[in-house]
């Protein structure tokens, strides 16, 4: 048989929608959708143009941010949000991890595991600004609604992101230790506990850097730490000040950043 | 002494993998179970320590029914069978001692596994086992930082780290050199014989089996098919197990290999050497 009689050109068949009509009406639909959608949006031009004015301001702020005449609310509020953002962490991994577990279907047992999941869904379903201005409803204003929000939502991060993690590992290792007679305890700590760890301390860090920008969103509906300094600021037009939080904002997640990342390495 | 009684095994998707296995393996017998893949080896020797639940059938170490143990006390059960694995499956981020020590969870309660506290006589052992398999300066290494060769001998170390009564090793020398092979082969044996240790041992390397055991059970389909001394299996066995193919030109090759390996390990020598130079 010559080479000829084999075809000479090949495309890759379509695998995602195998019918052609079906494709076009699909795309063809979703642009018409974007553009009709578009064409909603109003803007109204003179306002913007009006807010270009204050967006200067706020602007000028951040080049000559005022960090002296409000010293001591800012102190207290990043001072506030660091307990909060501590705190929240430590508490939530500390519960995260057994929730994590439960949600690991290779290691828990099928009601253990639906509730789990359960708590993991609804811990996940809320912004962390919807859960704090419940909270702040409960507890009043202030960090310790801060705490509570944050802590929820780490468990709700945490807990999913470790029981995929657990449900991943090389179950030839589990094997093997459960082989030994291993109790379930000594198998979640020998053969799951070493091979999740790395990654359990790197999301742990990621965390703390995500609660700490959190602290400062949450503060604004009232839970405390700088968000609230800095909503005070802004809303007696104080964009210097302003400007001063957020910078010292920036520096912190920068620095958090920094060291995690070389902690992260450091672990492998 | 394993005495494996009329064991069969259904999975949920309706495999039969087991149809009605029997045999007894006395102390000190040293077993290779051969067969293509997909017979029912791995099921088989997982069965035995259920770490696969046999469907029916009774599997007895010395008096001891295994098959008939509640869920909850398997342990004191399994932690009297050893068990090496293909991969070697240690603990890759564990140290080699934690790995060897891990036999022993079968034997200490939760907070002495956890705090690394085991009693004395286990930590000694865990060393003695280390010296035998030649890995005693390696104790603090973690376990990724060895060679294959060295990781399956930490799993040797661990299986007898248990004290077992009885080993089951799942394709020891699938991922290892033919040499390597050729040692750890040899290394089971003689533990094996210095212990008086029945071992079930899973093989595809039909040569390496019929150089090293003294027994060759021959599983197709779920079902034994050939049960005897190595030298018993010979191109119709091999038929039966595997179906058709020229085996005798596997033996010829065989041999041929043999002289070829050590020329390949002279230039593998060389190789080394020349990277070691590079580095």
């Amino acid at each position: 048989m010559t080479a000829a009689s084999y075809p000479g050109r090949w495309k890759r068949p379509p695998l995602f929608i195998r019918s052609r009509a079906t494709r076009l009406l699909v795309y063809g639909g979703l642009a018409i959708y974007l553009l009709l959608a578009l064409s909603t949006v109003e803007v109204n031009w003179l306002r913007a143009y009006e807010g270009l004015e204050r967006g200067w301001r706020f602007a000028q702020g951040f080049l000559l941010p005022d960090f002296t005449s409000r010293w001591r609310d800012i102190a207290t509020g990043i001072q506030e949000s660091l307990t909060m953002t501590v705190c929240s962490t430590v508490v939530g991994i500390l519960i995260s991890i057994p929730i994590g577990i439960g949600a690991a279907r290779n290691l828990a047992p099928m009601p253990v595991y639906l509730v789990c999941r359960a708590i993991i869904a609804v811990s996940r379903a809320f912004q962390e600004i919807v859960i704090a201005i419940l909270l702040v409803a409960m507890f009043g204003f202030g960090p310790f609604a801060g705490f509570l929000t944050l802590s929820f939502a780490t468990i709700g991060f945490i807990a999913k992101l470790l029981a995929e993690d657990i449900e991943e590992i090389d179950e030839t290792q589990a094997e093997a230790i459960r082989a030994t007679g291993a109790s379930w305890l000594q198998l979640v700590n020998y053969a799951v506990q070493p091979q999740v760890m790395p990654r359990l301390i790197g999301l742990s860090l990621y965390r703390l850097d995500i609660n700490f920008r959190e602290s400062a969103v949450i503060g604004i509906v009232g839970a405390g730490g700088v968000g609230a300094t800095l909503n005070t600021a802004i809303d007696r037009y104080e964009y210097d000040s302003a400007g001063a939080i957020l910078l010292i904002i920036i520096g912190i997640v920068m620095v958090a950043e920094y060291v995690s990342g070389i902690i992260r390495k450091r672990i492998q | 002494m394993l005495r494996v009684s009329d064991l069969t095994k259904t999975y949920k998707t309706g495999d039969k993998a087991l149809k009605g296995v029997n045999f007894t393996i006395p102390a000190g017998q040293v077993v290779g179970l051969i067969g293509p893949s997909g017979s029912g080896k791995s099921t088989l020797i997982r069965c035995i320590n259920r770490l696969v639940e046999p469907s029916s059938g009774k599997v007895y170490l010395g008096d001891l029914d295994v098959t008939a143990m509640p869920r909850g006390r398997l342990r004191t059960a399994r932690r009297r069978i050893g068990m090496i694995f293909q991969e070697y499956a240690l603990v890759e981020r564990l140290t080699v001692m934690e790995n060897v020590l891990s036999g022993r969870l079968g034997y200490v309660p939760f907070w002495r596994s956890f705090l690394r506290r085991y009693p004395p006589a286990y930590v000694s052992n865990a060393f003695a086992l280390l010296d035998r398999v030649g890995l005693i300066d390696h104790a603090d290494k973690r376990a990724d930082a060895l060679s294959g060769g060295q990781r399956q001998r930490v799993g040797i170390a661990r299986a007898l780290e248990q004290d077992p009564e009885l080993l089951l090793i799942d394709e020891p020398t699938a991922s290892l050199d033919p040499r390597t092979s050729r040692q750890i082969m040899r290394l089971i044996l003689e533990i094996c014989r210095e212990r008086q240790l029945p071992a079930i041992i899973n093989i595809h390397d039909v040569l390496l089996a019929q150089a090293f055991v003294e027994r060759i059970i021959g599983l197709r389909a779920g079902e034994i098919v050939f049960d005897g001394p190595p030298d018993a299996l010979d191109t119709d066995a091999l038929t039966r197990i595997y179906g058709e193919e020229d085996w005798a030109a596997m033996r010829k090759q065989a041999d041929d290999d043999a002289s070829d390996d050590a020329e390949s390990a002279a230039q593998a020598r060389e190789a080394a050497s020349r990277l070691a130079r590079i580095a």
